[in-house]
This record gives C-alpha cells, sequence and structure tokens, in this order.
C-alpha cells in the first residue's frame, strides 16, 4: 500500500472544502454589505458587518407570513408522511397483504417522476376536480402540504421500512398474548423502538419540504406562497437589491446548516434512495 | 397472524395519497394531451383534436432548442461529476488527518435547496458584483456575462450543477471502492500491471454496478433541474440556458394553452422514461449477458 505525506491530502482537501465553502460564504458577505459597497470593487474580506438587510427581510410582513407558511407546510407535510409512511411500513412488514412487494415498489417510483411534468396536471386537477364547492386546493395550505406527499411520501416509506423490519415480531406477539390491542401495540412497542429511524425521517422530508420551490411557485397565487418562491419574487420584481436577495437566501439556508450535522449520515441514502449503499 | 383488513386500513391513505397525487395526474395528463383547451382562447371548451398537440409540439423550434441545450447541460454536467467525484473519491480512499471533517464539508451542498444555489451562483456571477467576473477581468482580461454570454450561462449552470451534485457522486463512489476486496488489486501490482491498467480492467469492471446506479440517478435529477437555473439564468440569454423543466416552467405553463401543454408534459416523461431505459440496457445488458 502507498504512503504518500498526509499533508499533501490535506493541502488538496482544504483547496476542495474552499471551493465548496467558498460560494456560501460569499452569499453571506453579500447578505451584510450595504448596497452602496456591493458595487464597488468586489471584496472578499468583510471589513463590516451590516445587519440592516435582515432586519428589513424579518421587517417585511409578505416575508414574515411566506415563513410562517413554509414552517406551517414542511411542519405538517413531514409530520404527515411520517406517520403515514411508519403505518404503511408496519402494515408492510406485519402483514401478508397480497402483493405487498409490489405497491413497495409502486410507491417508490412515485418519487421519480419529474416534477416539472406534473405542474400542468396538478395545476388542473387542483382547479377543477379536486375540489369541495368553492374550496378548491390550489394555493392552501393543506394543499400543498399533500402534493410534497408524492415525493415526501415514497421516501419516508423507504427510509422506515428497514426500521420497522428490524423490530422484532415476537414483541408484538408477545404484547398481543398481554391482550393488547393492535393501536396499542402500534403505539406503545414499535413506536418508541422506531425513534431513531422517525426521527431522521422526519428531519430530511422537512428539509425536502422546506427546500421545494417549482411546486410551490405554480400551484400558490397568494395565501400559501412559501419563502423560496418569495426569494424568486424578490429577484423578479426589484432585481437589483442583492443585498436584500442574499439575506432571504440566508434565512432559507439555516435550517438546513441546522439539522445538516444530525442527520449527515444519511443525507447520501436519502438522495440516492438506496440505489447505492451510503 | 392478525386480520389483513387492519393490514389495508393501515396503508389506505399512504394509497389514496399517491393514487390522488401521483396516478391520477399522470393518466389525466396523458387525458388531456388528446384535446384541445385553452380557457381563455375562444373557444373555452375541451375537445378531442386527436394528435394535433403532439404534432404541434415536434414542431416547435422553441421546444426542440430546449431539448437539445438539456441533453447537452446533463452530458457535460455528469459527465464531469463523474469524473471529478471518482477522482476526489480515489483521493479519499487514503488515510489522513482530519479525514472525517473534510468529508462532511463535502456532503454540505448536498443539502442546500437548489433555489438556493441558484441565488449563490447569481450572486457569485452577475457582472459588477459578482467575485468571478472581477477576478477573470483583474488576471485575464477575460468579460464575463451570464446576461449576455450564451456559451458562458451555458457553462456557468454546468459549473453550478457539478459544485452542487458531484459530492454525491463522490460519496457513493466511496462506498464502491471501500467494499472492494484488496487481493485482485495485490495480484496485479505483483504481476506488473500499471495503474492505467489496473484502472481498466479491475477497479473500473469492479465498481461498474456502483456507476451505473450513480449515472442513474445523476441523469435522472440532471434532467429536471429547474429551480437553480430559474434563478440563476432564468433560461436565458434567449433559450442559452432553457433546459426542458425551465420551458415548461417559462413557457409552456403560462400560455394556459392545457392541451398543447399537456402533450409537452408527456413527450418529456416520454423521454425520460426512454433515456433512462437506453441507459440501462447500455450498461447492465451486456454485462449480465456476458455473465450467461
Amino acid at each position: 500500500m502507498r504512503r504518500k505525506n498526509p499533508w499533501l491530502s490535506i493541502l488538496f482537501w482544504i483547496f476542495i472544502s474552499f471551493l465548496t465553502l467558498f460560494p456560501i460564504y460569499w452569499l453571506f458577505v453579500v447578505s451584510v454589505k450595504p448596497a452602496v459597497e456591493l458595487f464597488s470593487t468586489p471584496d472578499v474580506i468583510l471589513r463590516s458587518v451590516y445587519w440592516q438587510n435582515y432586519i428589513d427581510v424579518l421587517n417585511d410582513r409578505t416575508l414574515r407570513e411566506y415563513m410562517l407558511n413554509s414552517l406551517i407546510i414542511s411542519t405538517g407535510n413531514a409530520l404527515l408522511c411520517t406517520t403515514l409512511g411508519f403505518f404503511a411500513c408496519y402494515a408492510l412488514s406485519r402483514f401478508d397483504l397480497s402483493g405487498k412487494e409490489s405497491i413497495f415498489f409502486w410507491t417508490i417510483t412515485n418519487r421519480m417522476a419529474p416534477p416539472a411534468v406534473f405542474l400542468l396536471p396538478l395545476f388542473l386537477l387542483m382547479t377543477q376536480v379536486y375540489r369541495i364547492g368553492d374550496f378548491s386546493l390550489l394555493d392552501t395550505r393543506i394543499g400543498m402540504i399533500l402534493v410534497y406527499c408524492t415525493f415526501n411520501l415514497p421516501f419516508a416509506i423507504w427510509t422506515l421500512r428497514p426500521t420497522v423490519d428490524g423490530i422484532p415480531k415476537e414483541l408484538d406477539e408477545a404484547a398481543f398474548v398481554d391482550g393488547a390491542s393492535p393501536w396499542k401495540v402500534i403505539t406503545e412497542v414499535v413506536f418508541p423502538l422506531c425513534r431513531p429511524g422517525l426521527a431522521v425521517t422526519l428531519i430530511l422530508t422537512w428539509v425536502f419540504a422546506w427546500n421545494e420551490y417549482l411546486l410551490a411557485a405554480t400551484l400558490t397565487n397568494f395565501n400559501a406562497r412559501t419563502l423560496t418562491t418569495g426569494l424568486s419574487e424578490y429577484v423578479t420584481t426589484t432585481g437589483t437589491e442583492w443585498g436584500i436577495m442574499a439575506a432571504i437566501s440566508v434565512f432559507t439556508l439555516i435550517p438546513a446548516l441546522i439539522v445538516f450535522g444530525m442527520v449527515q449520515r444519511h443525507i447520501v441514502t436519502g438522495l440516492t434512495f438506496g440505489a447505492v449503499k451510503g | 397472524m392478525q386480520s389483513r383488513k387492519l393490514g389495508w386500513l393501515l396503508l389506505a391513505p399512504t394509497l389514496a395519497v399517491l393514487f390522488l397525487f401521483g396516478v391520477v395526474p399522470f393518466f389525466y395528463v396523458i387525458y388531456v394531451a388528446f384535446h384541445q383547451w385553452n380557457p381563455f382562447a375562444a373557444n373555452p371548451e375541451m375537445i378531442f383534436n386527436g394528435a394535433d398537440n403532439f404534432r404541434q409540439v415536434v414542431f416547435d423550434a422553441g421546444f426542440l432548442a430546449s431539448l437539445g441545450v438539456t441533453m447537452a447541460f446533463v452530458f457535460f454536467a455528469v459527465l464531469t461529476e463523474l469524473i471529478i467525484g471518482y477522482l476526489l473519491a480515489q483521493a479519499f480512499m487514503k488515510d489522513f488527518p482530519g479525514k472525517a471533517i473534510f468529508r462532511t464539508i463535502h456532503t454540505l451542498p448536498l443539502i442546500m435547496a437548489p433555489i438556493i444555489v441558484g441565488s449563490i451562483w447569481k450572486l457569485m456571477t452577475t457582472p459588477s458584483i459578482g467575485i468571478i467576473p472581477h477576478l477573470l477581468d483583474s488576471w485575464f482580461g477575460y468579460d464575463l456575462n451570464i446576461g449576455q454570454s450564451a456559451g458562458a450561462a451555458f457553462a456557468i449552470t454546468v459549473i453550478m450543477d457539478v459544485w452542487h451534485w458531484t459530492p454525491l457522486v463522490t460519496l457513493t463512489l466511496i462506498a464502491a471502492l471501500v467494499s472492494l476486496p484488496p487481493d485482485p488489486f495485490e495480484q496485479a501490482q505483483i504481476d506488473g500491471a500499471n495503474k492505467r491498467q489496473i484502472f481498466w480492467h479491475i477497479t473500473l469492471p469492479m465498481i461498474a454496478p456502483a456507476v451505473v446506479a450513480t449515472v442513474f440517478i445523476r441523469l435522472m435529477d440532471a434532467l429536471r433541474t429547474v429551480d437553480e437555473v430559474l434563478m440563476l439564468t432564468g433560461g436565458g440569454p434567449g433559450s442559452a440556458t432553457r433546459y426542458v423543466g425551465v420551458h415548461i416552467f417559462k413557457e409552456v405553463f403560462p400560455r394556459t394553452n392545457y392541451g398543447y401543454g399537456s402533450a409537452v408534459s408527456v413527450i418529456v416523461l416520454y423521454l425520460t422514461i426512454v433515456v433512462c431505459w437506453l441507459l440501462y440496457v447500455g450498461m447492465l445488458a451486456p454485462r449480465n449477458t456476458k455473465k450467461g
């Protein structure tokens, strides 16, 4: 085996890490500069920090509403997908259902469809078909929560399946012998044991929903707009307020950065959908 | 054994949600594609018009141009990611202090929202505020303007995609390389094989399944790239970076010509499936037949 000086490797990786981190650092630099300074020579070093962009974003009522919408939609969607995924995995794992492996595979394929293709049918269905009286799902938080299930629910099922399969069936059976109801077995025996897997699923589905832009941009107009759509609106309408745009981006980025440490190991598995063991 | 009814009951909400938002849209879009339907046209009713929409799509220069640039984008982006990703994965195979930290940093872009990646690269490359045009100008006197130069805009979208997704390739290939048995490599070294021979005849065939899977995932994702490009260039200048997703979002969707839009969607979906199928057959089938 080769044994080379580790310093060469370290230098190389410092360089690669620099390439990874610099664009993110640059985003931060732009976000803490007043507009006047931006157009002078681009300066890599921060000489003073100017928080006004952040204050402006937080004072903007529309953006605050978008933030709240984003929070509600991602939290609602993550909870829904994790709960439904958990029930589905329990059913797939413990019951002898006909064709269950095909069902499992079919749920997964739902995630592979390109979202751009589904813009139009989802928009038409939500305006024309999925409506009760005057209430349509378009531009509602509940509508977005349901739409995001198309990519997050398959993901939840995929990540939770091994977790639920890993809980020994004997535990359920012992509880049944003791006279527990199925609901009790699920909530008091299986659920506590699945907690770590459920937490990872919850966090990742939350981030995926938080990050989504395309569907939010086409299926909401006003009431249920999310922070990501707010960011793109800002660019197209004003175009020049780079500091504000950078500040909104930082706000959108923060939750992902926070959870990054917790789920770092699971990200690759999540993104490759287990096609490659990560 | 518990009652099956309960099992189906637990599965029912999942199936219902995926049916309503996955299966129904799929068939609905095919159905609408065979109709003339524009609620804001002289005749707002839905009228069956056979394959007219498809004929229109096939002769639509804008759509064909967008398919062309999409193919170029996917080719350059995925190829670059594979090469860089493989080299980085090899570099990770050595032991050096701080490896875990570097690996963590390398993973960081993966969790970032595509639209934020677009926003970051817009701030990096927009003339007069971006650092990249500034440095290129002061070092080489090259004027990078992604708002005017089609080539520059295309290149920057590829670079952005490489920045965002190479870590995925690196990490999947590390997983593949780690699991390789050392014996064939030691044997080859004893037999005097050089590095290039070892790569082509031992490493590559052994990690081929992982490479295929990675290409597959990256290809599917690159084909549906929308958010970041929309943010960075908005599809411009002209149609230089108007990849199919961007094309649907910017040109097809706002036109309210639903029949035509559905036909475009169906064709894009069909082409995505065909590309994946070709890849699957081209890369997996020959190996399977060789194995007998």
